[in-house]
């Protein structure tokens, strides 16, 4: 969990960095005269990119995606965590499902996704489902490892003043769980972007994934480099969502470190 | 006796190792403690002096012999006793005053008067105005002295130390020792505590359990007969180093000197 700060002076090199690839992308394409159907210019892309972003039919397509990557992180992240108490307060449960959820997810979930869209549809549910599948996973190994990372001693401490079993989950297991469970949603929350595009390139009629498709048949080149950047502006989003969240919640690993000397 | 408050009468443990074959790291051990007195328990590693003390605090099943609190038999945790451990312990999500009050939320005491409870040990402790602060803002001594409020905060009888300062630097050490030495005078507990180091046992009990490893038992009970209130200048005195030299004495005997 390391944190960047965005200082002027840290950005002078990413900034610098970009120049070179895309100036040097953009002046290989004129130069070497690239077809703008096998690679596109980044001013190409730049244009499409403004034009897509004023279009409602743009925005349409641009909330679908969003409402399934949302909805399929809420559902599967809710499903991972849920499970992943009833098998860590449990160990019949552990052993009873346990194994099939890893045999579950062994299984790609891109194999899964035509089965899916014939039980549910080519609408909004198959895809939200799809989203779900993966974005489950995480939360549920996590939540698991989580409730079982609280140290022995504040586990003893609390059993000394005679603390219940439940009262030890609910003071200490649970809390020293957090971390994990924000690891867990950290990675759910961009796998959900994969999972809501993978559903839509298995049926969909609408959605970002469903047009650059389209504009990959149109030979649009430079529409579907337009839409690969919103789907990476979109997944790095809300990972920073997930970050500051969990600074909030879990304030307490923030301020470890500085501590006075004084006695 | 029959005037004890805290009687261990025959206590022993017996680890099962890895390969089948058991290990005895307490045999037979009888300790009788009377109300409000300070006993410490010193011995060279692997005396089995904290395995006691978790046999006591509820920790540890005790294979064979009994404890009595008040001529009550013990089993399991008990409210009657106050733990205090060898690191602080405070959880990190909580304020120093929320930490205080674990016991008495996890007790189900009435939490306003354990607030006046816990305020006032924080200020008996020098914790006045680190009361909504969180642990790592603290010091490590300060750490341990809010370890000690929490274990003090509902009202137990007998307060059970295991090495509560050794993670501590030699001057904080001392300090603590006075301060110890004043809230029990205050309080008035029963207090046993566990140490590795000679004189913060002479200087803090009214009597010193001596054990001895392979396998763990004790060896001698000795009086300390110094005055109170006891300073830290006393350590420096003939009637100090006797206790001293004594004490070394068992240590060599075991085959390890300590500080």
């Amino acid at each position: 969990m390391t944190r960047r700060g965005f200082s002027p002076k840290g950005m002078l090199l990413p900034a610098l960095m970009a120049v070179l690839v895309f100036g040097g992308w953009e002046a290989a394409v004129w130069l070497l005269s690239i077809p703008k159907i096998v690679l596109p210019p980044p001013s190409a892309i730049v244009v499409a990119l403004v034009e897509s972003l004023g279009s409602a039919e743009f925005h349409w397509h641009l909330l679908i995606t969003l409402w399934e990557i949302i909805a399929g992180f809420a559902l599967g992240s809710l499903g991972g965590l849920i499970l992943g108490f009833i098998i860590a307060l449990s160990p019949m449960a552990e052993r009873l499902i346990y194994p099939y959820v890893v045999a579950f997810q062994t299984l790609p979930k891109v194999a899964v996704a035509p089965i899916i869209v014939i039980w549910f549809g080519y609408g909004l549910s198959s895809k939200i489902i799809i989203t779900a599948t993966i974005a489950f996973f995480p939360l549920l190994a996590n939540t698991i490892m989580g409730l079982r990372a609280a140290p022995a001693d504040q586990i003893e401490m609390l059993v000394s003043c005679t603390a219940s079993r439940w009262q030890v989950f609910r003071m200490v297991r649970m809390m020293s769980a957090l971390p994990y469970i924000f690891v867990g949603l950290d990675v759910a929350v961009v796998l959900s972007v994969i999972g809501a595009i993978v559903g839509e390139f298995v049926g969909a009629k609408a959605g970002l994934g469903f047009l650059l498709m389209q504009k990959n048949f149109n030979f649009d080149m430079a529409g579907t480099f337009a839409i690969l950047v919103v789907l990476s502006l979109i997944g790095v989003v809300l990972h920073a969502i997930v970050q500051a969240v969990q600074r909030r919640v879990i304030f307490w690993m923030n301020t470890a470190g500085d501590r006075p000397v004084s006695l | 006796m029959a005037g004890d408050f805290l009687r261990i009468s025959g206590v022993s443990k017996t680890y099962a190792a890895q390969d089948g074959s058991s290990v005895q790291a307490l045999t037979a051990i009888d300790l009788g403690i009377r109300e409000g007195e300070f006993v410490t328990v010193v011995g060279p590693s692997g005396c089995g002096k904290s395995t006691l003390l978790k046999i006591l605090a509820g920790l540890l099943p005790r294979s064979s012999g009994e404890v009595t609190i008040g001529g009550r038999p013990l089993a399991g945790p008990n409210p009657a006793l106050g733990v205090v451990f060898q690191a602080p312990v405070l959880l990190p999500w909580l304020t120093v005053l929320e930490n205080v009050l674990v016991p008495a939320k996890v007790q189900k005491l009435d939490l306003s008067a354990a607030r006046g409870r816990a305020l006032e040990l924080l200020a008996m402790a020098g914790l006045s105005g680190f009361e909504n602060r969180y642990p790592s803002e603290l010091s490590g001594g300060m750490q341990q002295r809010a370890g000690i409020c929490r274990a003090l905060v509902h009202d137990p009888a007998i307060l059970l130390m295991d090495e509560p300062f050794g993670a501590l630097d030699a001057m904080t050490r001392e300090t603590m020792n006075e301060e110890l030495q004043r809230i029990w005078r205050e309080r008035r507990k029963t207090v046993l505590l566990v140490t590795h180091s000679i004189p913060e046992a002479i200087y803090l009990a009214d009597r010193i359990v001596v054990m001895a490893p392979r396998p763990g038992h004790i060896v001698e009970v000795v009086e300390v007969d110094l005055p109170r209130p006891r300073t830290l200048e006393m350590q420096n005195t003939p009637e100090f180093g006797r206790y001293v030299s004594h004490l070394r004495g068992h240590f060599r005997a075991a085959g390890m000197l300590a500080a």
